[in-house]
């Protein structure tokens, strides 16, 4: 398949977005603008664009602890993300959420969640209920390593695959579950060999390579599409910075991380979009600009923002 | 013409509401463990499966996290699915997608999702089912925001109520008593729907209101039989609905009474009992004219054999001195 140069250089700035994004948040919790706690994607940029750029609008995900990025990826406003994340009544959920908890029902962000692998059995309903309704949309659920040792997941995938549900179940595989290592917390050494044991295809990629990942997905996509069932696709990435601001990463070296950073999917796909000749060199830094100046101002937009007023309780209970 | 309605058993109750709901609404769907052939543990959702077909009633996996967490996902995309649970201890299993998803998804979006799941289990002792299987865990549920929990007693009741928990855009918990689904009362032929948050006066009186619901109801209305003998006239209210609270019903009664005795088959640590009592003195002290009392089950894991067991729970006798002590 010939890549188109507008289509690529939209993966790129995408993933420029939840960069910048990710390294603004860190910035203004580090000078105490954000409050709470919330666990960043830097590295792992490649995972939720690749899998977002497989899907159709209507499709639908949901997401984990670590999931501004999936919001981006997915079309979520950086402006309104950022505005939940200094608590703003412009913010998705009106300041109620904050950055574990949050949705984008018009954009088929069905939600974060801050429960480890408590939203897995949640997308296999959505994936019950498209497959009900017949819409023909595919869901895909985003957890982590960590998640995969819940039994949240056994039970949900084994349902997932009883039922021919048209899901796709995405481990964006870190190689920490916070701080222990994927050797320490999984019998397995490779989440993918998991599938086998609910029936359905496990795939193992480089969740690095953002055409790769890409790639994956529609393949898992179509076969969910088809009627055929769930693929469990083991996405090799890995989190450049602490698994939330309190970690101090003392349990990996610094080598392993220099390596990883040398393994950065941005500049990666960076480098063979010039290589390829898709895109020149000022294009490209033109592409990081931009995404630079889009959370600039979705971080002043969410400042200037007003806080939330009025009742707490408000939006508990439906009328 | 007025409809006299049959004698039904109370698992004909839950039938005949998810049978209705179901009729009359495609996105009404079911599914539990042994629900379909097997027609669930106290024979709930006999024939349903045969009548709707095997995608609307769904034999699931012993997976209760999955099968509630499912509900969820589900609920949120505009299905109203009705999940059993086949016993409310392993409603502990589900708990996560039950408090931590269905009753905060949609606050924690702003409002943008509703979640009209139903999750339905058979709770309660009085079998000899002992400690794993006998557990009255309303008041667990009643403290989690975005829930609603509804205890039915009487056959009609637990129709009229599970069509309006089938029907509300929230997640309702919806308890049954598992010693509870062979007694048989009254249920119009008609369709009928009961609200939410409604409590129901099942017998008039004027010296003292007497709060229970589930089948503890019974053993409160055996109580307020004997006491009539000895000329105590006792209001017995079922709130039905134990979130929302209907708080009106019990201060309208309790104008006329002034005395207040709760009765339930939980035990009474941090059990609606306590809620209720609270509610009424911290606002309406003024209508009491005695301390209120609690009639409630010993707080010990059920036991097993039937002297235990029965030492345990709180019976018609029990309710009937605590209502003696309110009146002295």
């Amino acid at each position: 398949m010939s890549e188109q140069p507008s289509v690529l250089l939209g993966y790129l700035r995408a993933m420029w977005v939840i960069r910048h994004f990710e390294e603004a948040l860190d910035d203004l919790f580090g000078r105490s603008l954000i409050r709470g706690t919330c666990h960043l994607c830097v590295g792992q940029e490649a995972a939720a664009v690749g899998a977002c750029a497989a899907l159709r609008a209507d499709d639908q995900i949901n997401s984990t602890h670590r999931g501004h990025g999936h919001f981006l990826a997915k079309g979520g406003d950086p402006r309104r993300v950022m505005a939940e994340l200094f608590g703003r009544a412009t913010g998705y959920a009106g300041g109620r959420g904050g950055s574990q908890h949050m949705a984008g029902w018009d954009i088929g962000f069905l939600g974060s969640n801050g429960i480890t692998g408590g939203g897995i059995p949640v997308a296999t309903g959505a994936a019950l209920s498209a497959k009900l309704q017949n819409t023909g949309r595919v869901v895909v659920s985003f957890f982590g390593d960590g998640a995969t040792a819940q039994g949240a997941f056994h039970e949900a995938l084994n349902m997932g695959s009883l039922w021919t549900l048209p899901i796709v179940y995405f481990c964006e595989n870190n190689l920490y579950a916070m701080s222990t290592p994927l050797r320490s917390h999984s019998a397995v050494s490779s989440i993918a060999e998991r599938a086998a044991a609910y029936g359905m295809p496990g795939v193992e990629v480089d969740g690095n390579d953002l055409l790769a990942v890409r790639d994956a997905v529609a393949t898992a996509a179509a076969r969910a599409r088809g009627g055929e069932g769930p693929t469990l696709i083991d996405c090799r990435t890995y989190r450049f910075l602490g698994h939330s601001k309190s970690d101090k990463r003392e349990y990996r070296t610094e080598e392993e991380e220099a390596a990883a950073r040398r393994r950065d999917p941005i500049l990666r796909f960076r480098a063979l979009l010039l290589e390829q000749g898709h895109a020149s060199e000022s294009e490209l830094a033109a592409v990081e600009e931009d995404a630079r100046n889009l959370i600039s101002e979705a971080v002043e937009f969410a400042q200037a923002s007003p806080l939330p007023e009025g009742d707490p309780s408000a939006k508990v209970y439906a009328p | 013409m007025t409809d006299r309605g049959r004698e039904v058993v109370f698992a004909q109750a839950i039938r005949t509401a998810l049978r209705e709901e179901m009729q009359r609404d495609e996105s009404v769907i079911l599914w539990g463990q042994d629900i379909g052939v097997y027609g669930g543990v106290y024979g709930a959702t006999t024939g349903l499966q045969r009548e709707f077909g095997e995608d609307r009633v769904r034999d699931a996996p012993i997976s209760e996290m999955a099968i509630a967490g499912v509900a969820v996902g589900a609920a949120l995309l505009g299905m109203r699915p009705v999940v059993e649970i086949m016993y409310a201890d392993f409603l502990m299993h589900a708990a996560d997608a039950i408090a931590n998803q269905a009753a905060k998804w949609r606050f924690m979006s702003g409002g943008q999702f509703k979640v009209p799941a139903v999750f339905r289990s058979p709770a309660g002792g009085g079998s000899g089912y002992a400690a794993q299987h006998s557990q009255n865990i309303e008041s667990w549920f009643c403290h989690i925001p975005g829930l609603k929990v509804v205890c039915p007693c009487m056959p009609r009741d637990a129709r009229g109520l599970l069509k309006s928990a089938i029907r509300d855009d929230n997640p309702v918990v919806f308890l049954e008593h598992k010693s509870h689904y062979t007694y048989r009362g009254p249920m119009p032929k008609e369709e009928e729907l009961l609200p939410l948050g409604k409590a129901d006066v099942k017998r008039e009186g004027t010296d003292v209101t007497l709060v229970s619901w589930s089948r503890n109801l019974l053993w409160a209305l055996e109580a307020a039989d004997k006491l009539r003998e000895e000329g105590v006239s006792i209001e017995v209210i079922d709130p039905m609905t134990l979130f929302p609270l209907d708080l009106d019903t019990i201060l309208e009664s309790l104008a006329k009474t002034g005395r207040l005795v709760v009765s339930h088959e939980a035990h009474a640590f941090c059990g609606v009992g306590a809620e209720i009592i609270a509610q009424v003195v911290e606002g309406h002290m003024d209508l009491l004219k005695a301390a209120p009392k609690r009639v409630s089950a010993v707080a010990c894991p059920l036991p097993y054999s039937e002297p235990l067991e029965k030492a345990a729970l709180p019976d018609a006798d029990d309710i009937a001195a605590a209502v003696r002590q309110v009146v002295r």
